[in-house]
């Protein structure tokens, strides 16, 4: 589908590349959405708004992504004692878990039949929706612990195996239910939500000019990508436009993002597959970025460098003939290690068939960015719908068809080496002039949008301003949303020891999902 | 099989020496005695995400690298709570992480340690108190030390750990 035939109805909205935004009724809800899934769509979010206070009523909207635009579909529930609206889930099964959560923070349901907490653990009570406006969002509850009623597997010789919330490695929280016979997995049940940290409400403490220091730590491995996307956001409401220089230095900064994710998970999947020189080689690679980027950008992670009308840090030309020595280094360790990673039998025999996500299946529930991309599902934003500076990047699409381990290796082996031509492009024609532009204070009540094509895939935020500078609210959604319930299905008929291995190649953020 | 023994032989040793020694940081040697003196071997930890947004995690798992080599100054990462000696806490302490955190706390044994690491473990960061969050790690179980930064680098986390394990020393 395209835009035009939503024309009648659809407003233009702000946002670093072409969107429209649709309001519609609660009929029209749906139906758009069965048009939008008929036509190829993608569901890149869904969230809930609580307008009571100036429309006399809860909102609720959803982002879609089609071939030529985004659209975010809006729907006004004026029924306020009992808000509801109808589940899309049944189209796009992605949106599941993003109603679990609506309902949990701002008590608005659906018809689905799963109606259990999924953000809310018993940390606050069931009677208190923490975004809606008349909550106090800096009260504290005492924890009352609650089961959660996970999906039984019944017969002879299942057994169920319970891993988390705190896992045996340095990673996020999350909870695995696994039932089995003997090593095979029939059956594996996410539970996630432990970081909810409440950040939605959060946002509506903060100033539009301070924001992005928030959205950046909404998951701190995809920092740039956040930030930007606020920034985006504001920049696209305000119609300020950034200096080049910044713009460039934003995707360098984006893609060095890229570069230390993916080349920390190629030695963190070769470990996992019991080849520790992987590990050892690859976070030295990464180690030396990351060193890079402090001489660079000032940080090695760079929570702070996306700023609203530019970028923090300039690059100096010393940094800059540093970071083209380092590319080269880098390309030429990754295209040794690569060599080595493909010509290990015993590596192979661990990656290939492993944690299989079909393209079909892949298509159904909605995969998105890096594993979509290892299922064959062909969807970059920085490809399809290039905002600038990837408008005069002619940035490669990297797809693989496998959608096992091997292929989600696969393509993070091609995106290394795709991104440091990025970044040598980037630096070879990085314009000379203020890293800086001033932004005024948007008024209140206006709604803009940033998408940017993050190392996991499309990092979205929805930003409504408020009176005075500030934000009425602010939506952050990381592609793990999509991505999390895929794990589902790829460990179906893999043994419980390959867990971890295709965890890893998934690579998901908790923090980023949990908010 | 070559290519692999030749990358080996080529990167050589990249482990850079340990935080200069002074007052609060022993050397190697010190600490190691140190660490033997009070735990009778080999210091382990035990980290846990409380609430983090992942950023504090790759820094700790930066640690493991070769320059900064953790395991050559004896101190290793351990899977359970119960095979460790120090508990590194991230993140502000999430209301749905504060049970977990409670629990693997209770579950090492004694002497223990703990740091609070970056600055949402140390005060709450941007996070602060809310209805989903209470904020530092002290406002849950008990801290003998915190190391400030957004993430804090490597090398900071380091020093804490020497200085946590130093002072624990004099203190015994």
């Amino acid at each position: 589908m395209s835009t035009d035939m939503m024309e009648p109805q659809r407003t233009r909205l702000p946002a670093n590349m072409p969107s429209s935004r649709l309001r519609v009724d609660r009929e029209q809800w749906l139906r758009t959405a069965e048009d939008l899934r008929e036509s190829g769509a993608r569901l890149l979010t869904l969230w809930g708004t609580d307008d009571r206070d100036r429309d006399s009523g809860f909102r609720i909207a959803a982002a879609y992504l089609l071939t030529d635009s985004v659209v975010v579909v809006e729907h006004l529930i004026k029924e306020t004692s009992a808000p509801s609206y109808p589940s899309i889930a049944g189209l796009f099964p992605a949106a599941l878990r993003m109603q679990r959560a609506v309902h949990d923070l701002l008590g608005i349901s659906t018809d689905e039949v799963d109606t259990r907490n999924w953000l809310r653990h018993g940390g606050w009570p069931e009677t208190v929706f923490p975004l809606r406006r008349d909550v106090d969002g800096n009260r504290q509850y005492p924890i009352v612990s609650e089961p959660y009623p996970y999906v039984e597997v019944e017969g002879d010789g299942v057994h169920e195996i319970s891993v988390g919330p705190v896992h045996a490695g340095t990673i996020e929280p999350g909870n695995f239910r696994f039932s089995v016979v003997g090593e095979k997995v029939l059956r594996l049940e996410e539970r996630l939500g432990y970081t909810h940290k409440g950040i939605a409400k959060l946002f509506e403490n903060f100033s539009q000019e301070a924001g992005h220091s928030l959205a950046a730590r909404v998951s701190g491995d995809s920092a740039v990508a956040f930030s930007w996307a606020y920034c985006s956001a504001l920049e696209a409401i305000t119609g300020i436009t950034c200096p080049m220089r910044a713009v460039a230095l934003r995707a360098l900064a984006l893609e060095h993002e890229r570069l230390a994710n993916h080349m920390g998970d190629l030695g963190g999947l070769g470990n996992d597959a019991g080849f520790a020189f992987g590990l050892t080689h690859f976070s030295r690679l990464k180690e030396d970025l990351l060193r890079a980027n402090s001489v660079a950008f000032g940080a090695r992670y760079l929570l702070d460098y996306v700023i609203p009308g530019g970028v923090a840090v300039d690059l100096t030309a010393d940094a800059s003939r540093l970071l083209l020595e380092l590319y080269d280094t880098l390309e030429s360790s990754v295209t040794n290690m690569r060599a080595i990673y493909d010509n290990h039998a015993g590596l192979q025999d661990r990656f290939r068939e492993a944690g299989r996500l079909e393209q079909n299946t892949a298509e159904k529930l909605g995969a998105i960015g890096l594993i979509g991309r290892a299922s064959g599902i062909a969807c970059d934003l920085r490809v399809d719908h290039p905002w600038s500076p990837y408008n005069s990047l002619a940035v490669k699409m990297i797809v693989q068809t496998g959608g096992d381990v091997a292929a989600r290796v696969q393509v993070r082996f091609d995106e290394v080496v795709e991104s440091l031509r990025l970044c040598r492009a980037l630096l070879a024609e990085l314009p000379i002039e203020a890293i800086q532009t001033p932004v005024s204070i948007a008024a209140a009540n206006l709604l803009g949008i940033g998408l940017i094509e993050g190392w996991r895939g499309p990092v979205m935020i929805a930003l409504e301003t408020g009176p005075d500078g500030g934000i009425r609210r602010c939506h952050a959604h990381d592609p793990s949303w999509q991505n999390w319930p895929l794990i589902d299905y790829a460990i179906l008929g893999n043994i419980v020891p390959d867990f971890p291995l295709i965890n890893k190649s998934f690579n998901l953020s908790y923090s980023g999902h949990d908010g | 099989m070559f290519n692999t023994l030749s990358r080996m032989l080529h990167t050589g040793l990249l482990t850079e020496p340990l935080p200069v020694p002074n007052e609060a940081i022993p050397a190697l040697e010190t600490l190691q005695k140190d660490v033997l003196g009070i735990l009778g071997r080999a210091l382990c930890i035990r980290h846990v995400d409380a609430g983090s947004c992942n950023g504090c995690e790759l820094e700790i798992q930066a640690l493991t690298n070769p320059y900064y080599n953790l395991e050559g100054a004896g101190i290793k990462f351990v899977a359970s709570p119960r095979h460790a000696d120090l508990l590194l806490v991230t993140g502000p302490v999430s209301v749905n992480m504060e049970e977990a955190l409670k629990r693997t706390y209770d579950a090492m044994p004694d002497p223990k340690l703990v740091i609070a690491l970056g600055d949402c473990g140390a005060c709450g960061g941007v996070f602060a108190k809310s209805y989903a969050s209470r904020g530092s790690v002290a406002s849950v179980i008990p801290v003998n030390n915190t190391i400030a930064g957004c993430p804090p680098s490597p090398a900071a986390i380091l020093g804490c750990i020497l200085q946590t394990v130093r002072s624990s020393a004099v203190e015994a």
